[in-house]
């Protein structure tokens, strides 16, 4: 008997139970026996010297151990790693977890308190007294390559940390003479990831045996990071994951906190727990995007590509943290989007400023590129007096040209944009929306329909090793796997990849279930513990399913492969007439001779009668290394309502038809598409991490910083086409980041296409009312921020 | 110190408590109750959520001194121990919840919106939950989730009273 | 984050109350419900040394009807305003704007005394309390609710002062009335808000009464719209043509959700439309 395949099957998840019942284990749930409680005294100032940390009269607080500044950790806190040195020549400044002699963004650590309660902890900062010299702030990209801006790093003589340059084509030749040329400056604002949980840090000492659990995304490598920073060896540190509370990027990093709650372990000989508050992490945590965009296009009268020029300024912030310098290049290759071209010519500079240092935001370099071609395609169209997807389809890859070798130096295995465009447009209702549109802009309604159009695609499944190798990243892009088959017929899955939301336990579960045939109940995944699950590369970049599911897919057949053996010998056939299916293994043309997994398993933990030499195990690990990467694609469309009048926009539909190869799990991928078209969304309207003039982040709470809500988003429409991938057997692509990826575009396109009438060709993001409102206008100046005045006050929308 | 008598889950307890000890660190720190996770400083994300006398707030924007006398309901108090309750069964039916970290304090704004409101409608449940922030469903399966569950209790208002 | 260290009563008389705050001096703070003070508290914009919890007094509970006026106790909850019969047939534009405030658990705790007494022109029920001339009953007087909005933040209690309850009068039962909050996400602040009441009594527009927030550093009245609008038409373009005058007289901020001039544009739109919503027209 064959049970119906978990493979595709809408499982509902199995780590639902603690989570729906809070018997949940956040991090900052964790109590052990003597625990102290770590604050951070962090800097008020932009940019200064500090020239004084007198710690002593906040030693004498009550509840108060000890205290620390960042000169007393000088000589064994090391610096925080940047793993991606993206050229020979990139400025690399030491970045100490702990400020020792200059501050260089509001909230950098400058010196912690360790007490008997976070109560006295955080009291205690109050009395820490230190001197600042200031430093001119850095804040303007533009500003801080000119020939004397100050200096976010004194001694480097630059604000510059690296040139990038990609290309492919010529590029001269496409441009002269081009009929049509498309030139544009695009911001991408700074976003604050924002995962729910916020960040956590328990570290524990016994001996010379240490456990760091933390919030994080990558177990694994922050125990390699950590073990080189610190110095304590690798094999003394055991790095938990415990529930993580979701991610986007956030939590793929080695924060300062992370070292130091070590290093206070170490010193106090206790253990030590550090939390975060919101507009700690908000200041903090690092931050997303925030690129300046100079873009040309250069066309056929017909609207057919001829090149394209990208010149990126990224901002990298104060320091170059974890993969901060790499991230805008992930959108190096992502430019060209589904489209071809001749020419390609992408330069990016990496520009310090005094900000909170930036790095991977869900999607990270390729919503940012996504969102550039898909505004330009819509601006060609305009230019061209063409329907914006009738543009696309002339640029676009057929689906019989694939494989493709993209201008950018990627092979797209597959897609289909026909198919994803056609069911989008049929859900969408595109042409009576158009027609609705031309209608409304006839009677000048003050109410004026917009449709964005985003037809994406995104490389994931991070990496290929060799690929990555060529990039200069600091480490392979492989994952692991191991199955252990029990005694019982059992199975325990160890991944390498670590779950923060993404519903791992359940969908390796069931990739377990069929490969093995066991029943999905019998699979327990394990993860997120590096002595439980020692090999891994952790879980971001739409990876895990892609690469740590097919290393599973692999261990599995390993499994089968050793097990196929043992059955022979209890069938008493030779091993090439042995056939498996169901869970049950049986001899060729004889179907009613059958032994099953268990009963192997069985077998091979009793040992009394195996094959000569087998060793009696059917457990096995793969790793697995992917030839390429995956190109998830999709066509988005969003209708949004602007009030002209008061500048507000409101989306009326949206419809997202993803092709995301093939499924594990309809339930999970539907999951991860409205997350994800939710914070991509919430980049178009809502969100911006602003500064003021002197380098003050203004949005440190949920106040001024708007995340939407369940009232602020429509309800979705979601489908899906399956083009599966040709370079994994599972044929998957990923889905993480898919729709983060394509609906900024499509809704700033909406936005745009609702106001053309106004003359108005772009709206800076977020697109806040009176942005629109401005557009509309005419332009005008911005507003200025002055934070503080007319309400607000860092309080919620709540009145006592 | 101010002395406090509170029922939590069913339990009472008799503490000394600092006055400014928040309500969501009583609950964690003090009586192990950790379902209830904190999300933000400024009472907008609702993660904290649980209800006080049977009305959904934001614990961390409540002080432990005020809660004196009263009951209080967490995640962990919802069910009758065995089975789930059945917003909780929705939820994890509709998959409305990824990381799990906001679903504690949705469960719970969601349960006093359905007392409120046993019969909504998708713009009501949207604009019920809009103290109660979510980073990684973009909400739609939540909305269907109290929906369902708003269905389930009616069938069978018994379930309901259990949580009081 | 965490509240710095304060001593707590809860007196269970108003005299109690008042005594409380006169020993506390200047270091005293009332706290009501607590949804405005607490998330200052945790950011330690605010340090007082004592709070004094007037959640046990008895003289701010409840709803009276007075005769000519209602006297809601400052203790009465966002939730109990939305729902209290008195409030609804009296002063519903009090309740309709209430149910704006916030969201329902911050509503189930924060109270009407409590929101006015914080005095933020980014509220919504300070422009509610001057569109209908509230007067607020303290420990030791009465206030007009023009001269009870001192400055931003800041009210004309003294510090020895609690206020008790607000009177509503109930001049406005059969007026149209309507709220019209305009704010980037649903728990966003207005951005500028208008509390609107029209006298429909002779066909037209026979009066209006008109309230804005976030229009200065306390709440403001339209009165150039209120006169332009009375005596007209109740329609659309009588109601345009007055809002062209709602920013007159104002001082809005410039912050991070809106420039004072995209404010003054938006007190005309939306003043407009709040004439249109109340009048039903």
């Amino acid at each position: 008997m064959t049970a119906a395949p978990e493979i595709g099957s809408a499982r509902l998840r199995s780590e639902d139970a603690r989570l729906i019942t809070g018997r949940t284990n956040w991090t900052d749930n964790i109590q052990l026996p003597g625990l102290l409680h770590a604050a951070f005294l962090r800097s008020p100032v932009s940019h200064a010297r500090i020239t004084r940390v007198d710690v002593e009269a906040a030693r004498e607080r009550p509840g108060v151990v000890a205290v620390f500044s960042g000169a007393d950790f000088a000589d064994e806190q090391g610096s925080l790693p940047c793993a991606w040195p993206v050229t020979e020549d990139m400025v690399l400044p030491d970045h100490p977890p702990i400020a020792v002699e200059e501050v260089r963004y509001v909230g950098e650590p400058v010196a912690v308190v360790v007490a008997r309660d976070r109560y006295a902890a955080a009291d205690a900062l109050e009395a820490i007294d230190v001197d600042y010299e200031a430093l001119p702030p850095v804040l303007d990209m533009e500003e801080a390559i000119k020939e004397g801006a100050d200096l976010v790093h004194a001694d480097k003589g630059t604000n510059r940390s690296y040139e990038w340059v990609f290309e492919a084509g010529d590029i001269d030749a496409a441009f002269r003479d081009a009929p049509v040329v498309i030139e544009r400056r695009y911001v991408q604002q700074r976003l604050i990831p924002t995962a729910m949980e916020p960040r956590a840090v328990v570290c524990s000492v016994v001996g010379d045996e240490y456990t760091l659990w933390s919030a994080t995304q990558i177990p694994h490598i922050l125990r390699l990071m950590l073990a080189t920073v610190t110095g304590i060896p690798e094999h003394r540190l055991r790095v938990i994951a415990p529930d993580v509370g979701g991610g986007f990027g956030s939590k793929l990093q080695v924060y300062g906190e992370e070292v130091a709650c070590l290093l206070l372990a170490k010193r106090l000989g206790r253990p030590v727990k550090w939390t975060e508050s919101r507009s700690e992490g908000n200041a903090t945590v690092h931050h997303g995007r925030d690129q300046i965009q100079r873009l040309s296009l250069a066309a056929e009268a017909d609207g057919r590509i001829r090149g394209l020029k990208v010149d990126l300024l990224a901002d990298m912030g104060a320091y170059l943290m974890l993969v901060t310098p790499g991230v805008p290049l992930l959108g190096a290759f992502m430019f060209n989007g589904i489209y071809k071209m001749d020419a390609y010519n992408f330069t990016c500079a990496g520009i310090f400023t005094t900000k909170t240092p930036t790095d991977a935001y869900r999607g990270a370099g390729r919503p940012e590129a996504t969102f550039g071609i898909e505004r330009l395609m819509d601006e060609l169209a305009n230019e061209l007096s063409l329907d914006p997807l009738e543009v696309r389809r002339r640029n676009w890859i057929a689906h019989e040209e694939f494989p493709y070798d993209t201008i950018a130096g990627l092979t797209y295995d597959s897609g289909n944009y026909e198919a994803a465009t056609d069911k989008a447009k049929e859900l969408f209702g595109y042409d009576e929306l158009r027609a609705e549109q031309a209608e409304r802009r006839e009677r000048q309604d003050p109410v004026q329909l917009g449709i964005g159009i985003s037809t994406f695609t995104e490389m994931c499944g991070l990496a290929p090793s060799r690929v990555l190798g060529s990039l200069a990243y600091g480490a392979g892009g492989w994952e692991h796997a191991s199955v252990r088959v029990l005694p019982s017929g059992k199975v325990e899955v160890v991944t390498g990849a670590s779950a923060h939301g993404q519903g791992h336990e359940t969908a390796w579960a069931q990739i377990t279930a069929d490969r093995l045939g066991v029943p999905f109940e019998d699979v327990r995944v394990l993860h997120g513990d590096t002595s439980i699950s020692p090999k891994g590369m952790d879980t971001y970049g739409s990876r895990s399913l892609a690469v740590g599911g097919v290393a599973l897919y692999n261990a599995c057949d390993k499994v089968i492969e050793k097990a196929k053996r043992v059955a022979a010998h209890l069938l008493e056939a030779d091993e090439k007439d042995i056939e498996f299916a169901g869970g049950s293994f049986s001899v060729r043309g004889v179907p009613d001779q059958t032994r099953s997994i268990q009963e192997v398993s069985l077998a091979t933990f009793a040992a009394h009668d195996l094959p000569e030499g087998f060793e009696p195990s059917l457990d096995s690990d793969a790793t697995h290394d992917p030839d390429n990467f995956s190109f998830p694609h999709g066509t988005h469309l969003c209708a949004v309502e602007v009030d002209t009048e008061t500048g507000f926009a409101k989306i009326r539909s949206y419809v997202a038809v993803d092709d995301v190869g093939k499924v594990v799990n309809p339930l999970i991928v539907e999951g991860q598409v409205h997350g994800g078209l939710a914070q991509g969304i919430a980049q178009a309207l809502y969100e911006e991490a602003v500064y003021d003039a002197d380098g003050n982040l203004t949005t440190t709470t949920m106040a001024d910083y708007l995340v939407p809500s369940a009232a602020d988003l429509p309800t979705f429409t979601t489908d899906r086409t399956e083009t599966p991938a040709t370079t994994n057997p599972l044929g998957v692509k990923g889905v993480g980041e898919a729709g983060t990826i394509a609906s900024t575009p499509a809704v700033v396109n909406s936005i745009v296409d609702a106001l053309r009438p106004y003359g108005v060709n772009d709206v800076p993001m977020p697109c806040t009312p009176e942005r629109v409102w401005r557009a509309i206008r005419g332009g005008g100046p911005e507003h200025s921020s002055q934070p503080g005045a007319g309400g607000g006050l860092g309080s919620a929308g709540g009145e006592a | 110190m101010p002395r406090v008598s509170v029922e939590v889950d069913g339990v009472k307890y008799d503490d000394d408590v600092e006055p400014r000890l928040l309500l969501a660190h009583y609950l964690r720190d003090r009586l192990g109750k950790v379902g209830t996770p904190i999300g933000c400083d400024t009472s907008n994300c609702g993660a904290c959520t649980v209800l006080l006398d049977g009305m959904s707030v934001k614990s961390c924007s409540v002080l432990a001194v005020q809660a004196d006398g009263k009951d209080v309901t967490t995640i962990e108090g919802l069910g009758d121990g065995h089975g789930l309750h059945p917003l909780q069964q929705a939820f994890h039916e509709e998959h409305a919840l990824q990381c799990g970290y906001c679903t504690p304090g949705m469960i719970m704004a969601a349960l006093d919106l359905i007392r409120e409101n046993p019969d909504p409608s998708d713009q009501e449940v949207r604009e019920g939950l809009e103290g109660n922030l979510c980073r990684c469903t973009g909400y739609q399966n939540i909305v269907r989730a109290v929906q369902n569950a708003a269905g389930a209790m009616r069938q069978s208002p018994a379930q309901e009273e259990a949580t009081r | 984050m965490i509240p710095g260290s304060f001593d707590y009563v809860r007196p269970s008389s108003l005299d109690e109350a008042v005594t409380a705050l006169r020993e506390a001096g200047d270091e005293g703070k009332v706290i009501a419900g607590g949804q405005s003070l607490l998330p200052l508290l945790r950011l330690r914009l605010a340090y007082p040394e004592v709070l004094i919890d007037v959640g046990s007094v008895p003289e701010l509970h409840g709803v009276r009807d007075e005769g000519s006026s209602l006297l809601v106790g400052a203790m009465t909850t966002h939730y109990e305003v939305i729902r209290d019969p008195l409030i609804r047939e009296h002063a519903p534009l009090v309740a309709a704007a209430t149910s704006t405030v916030a969201d329902p658990a911050v509503r189930h705790r924060g109270t009407l005394g409590g929101s006015l007494a914080h005095a933020d022109p980014a509220g919504d029920l300070p422009a509610v309390a001057v569109a209908m001339d509230a007067v607020f009953v303290t420990s030791s007087r009465e206030i007009p609710a023009g001269e009870f909005f001192a400055d931003y933040l800041t009210s004309a209690l003294e510090p020895d002062e609690v206020l008790v309850g607000v009177r509503l009068p109930k001049a406005y039962a059969g007026w149209g009335f309507h709220y019209e909050k305009f704010h980037r996400t649903a728990q966003a602040w207005a951005i500028v808000g208008v509390a609107c009441l029209v006298d429909r009594s002779n066909g037209g527009i026979a009066g209006a009464r008109i309230g804005l927030t976030n229009m200065g550093s306390r709440p403001v009245r339209a009165s150039a719209v209120e006169e332009a609008v009375a005596g007209g038409a109740a329609d659309g373009e009588a109601f345009r043509a007055a809002a062209e005058n709602a920013a007159e007289g104002t001082s809005p901020p410039s912050d991070l959700h809106g420039s004072a001039d995209y404010r003054r544009h938006l007190a005309q739109v939306l003043t407009a439309r709040a004439l249109s919503k109340a009048a039903g027209a």
